[in-house]
């Protein structure tokens, strides 16, 4: 490990070729300015955004338009992990994590148990493409209208906050200033799931 | 190349909005609950992107994703319920089939 602050130099014991021929692991803040440092992650969280923006289409555009059932499942779980990443990004780790826990793992495995369970042959897994005029004229509408919204919304910062606070505080505000709102949460939950085995059992009332 | 609340808002809409036609267009009730997923989806990242732009502080529109999610786990429990109950009644999964209260 290199001392902070130090650049590996040829010590006059070893020979020149000695030196590494890639930098030294980043000793922080000393090779670069603040300034420089900033604009540098700003690029890094550009590419980053640039990247995750293109997947998260790219799987949601193949989610709508895949003609198996079972495809477009695994698109739709690639779509949760972008939107993951993208959370990440926006420093906001436990969500990013209870997304891949909740939507990338429970919901894409519930979606595929019942896709397997309404299965009664291998055709019933393809699907005509069931294009749709009105649908498609309608979401473009809105789509065209929401974007202008957005390009006419004053943004209040510019540019993303440097200070974002962690997962820790995110759990001291969600135990005490959201604690009743959270509790009502598992309570609709668990009831939510009490009436999908009811609605599944069926039959005998 | 800097990234600005104006990128995540639209990249939101964009997907809200491919879910919207897949939830209008579709046929089947397994891919009409996938693209309401994908909505779902969408809401999330503008409440985080805003939470992390307007309220670093409070981290409200992160609490306020945690409950959507809570909501949307939900709401895929009981639709996918009320498929599988639809499934049994009617052997299909089509929506138009779901036009009846009593299979």
């Amino acid at each position: 490990m290199l001392r902070q602050g130090k650049w590996p130099t040829a010590s006059p014991k070893e020979p020149a070729q000695a030196r590494p021929l890639r930098r030294a692991p980043a000793t922080k803040g000393v090779a670069r300015p603040p300034w420089r440092r900033r604009a540098m992650a700003e690029t890094v969280n550009g590419i980053a955004f640039w990247l995750l923006a293109a997947a998260a289409l790219l799987c949601a555009i193949q989610t709508i338009s895949t003609r198996s059932v079972v495809h477009a499942a695994f698109w739709l779980l690639g779509v949760m992990l972008a939107v993951a990443g993208l959370f990440l990004l926006l420093a906001a780790e436990f969500l990013a994590l209870v997304q891949i826990m909740v939507y990338a793992g429970a919901v894409t495995i519930l979606l595929l148990f019942t896709i397997m369970f309404t299965l009664r042959s291998r055709e019933d897994a393809l699907r005509p493409l069931d294009a749709s005029m009105g649908a498609g004229a309608l979401s473009a509408l809105l789509l065209g209208i929401v974007l202008v919204g957005v390009r006419g919304f004053a943004a209040p910062a510019a540019v993303m906050p440097a200070a974002a606070p962690g997962t820790a505080d995110l759990g001291r505000v969600m135990l005490t200033t959201w604690a009743l709102p959270f509790e009502v949460a598992s309570v609709v939950l668990l009831a939510a799931l009490v009436a999908a085995v009811w609605w599944t059992r069926g039959g005998e009332d | 190349m800097t990234v600005g609340l104006h990128h995540f808002l639209a990249l939101s809409a964009v997907l809200f909005f491919i879910g919207l036609y897949g939830a209008l267009s579709k046929r089947s009730a397994v891919l009409v609950l996938m693209s309401l997923e994908l909505m779902a989806n969408a809401v999330n990242v503008d409440l985080v992107a805003f939470s992390r732009f307007v309220t670093p502080a409070t981290m409200a529109g992160q609490m306020f994703a945690v409950f959507s999610m809570v909501v949307s786990a939900a709401e895929i429990g009981l639709g996918l319920a009320l498929v599988l109950a639809l499934y049994r009644a009617t052997r299909s999964v089509e929506v138009a089939a779901m036009n009846r209260l009593k299979g």
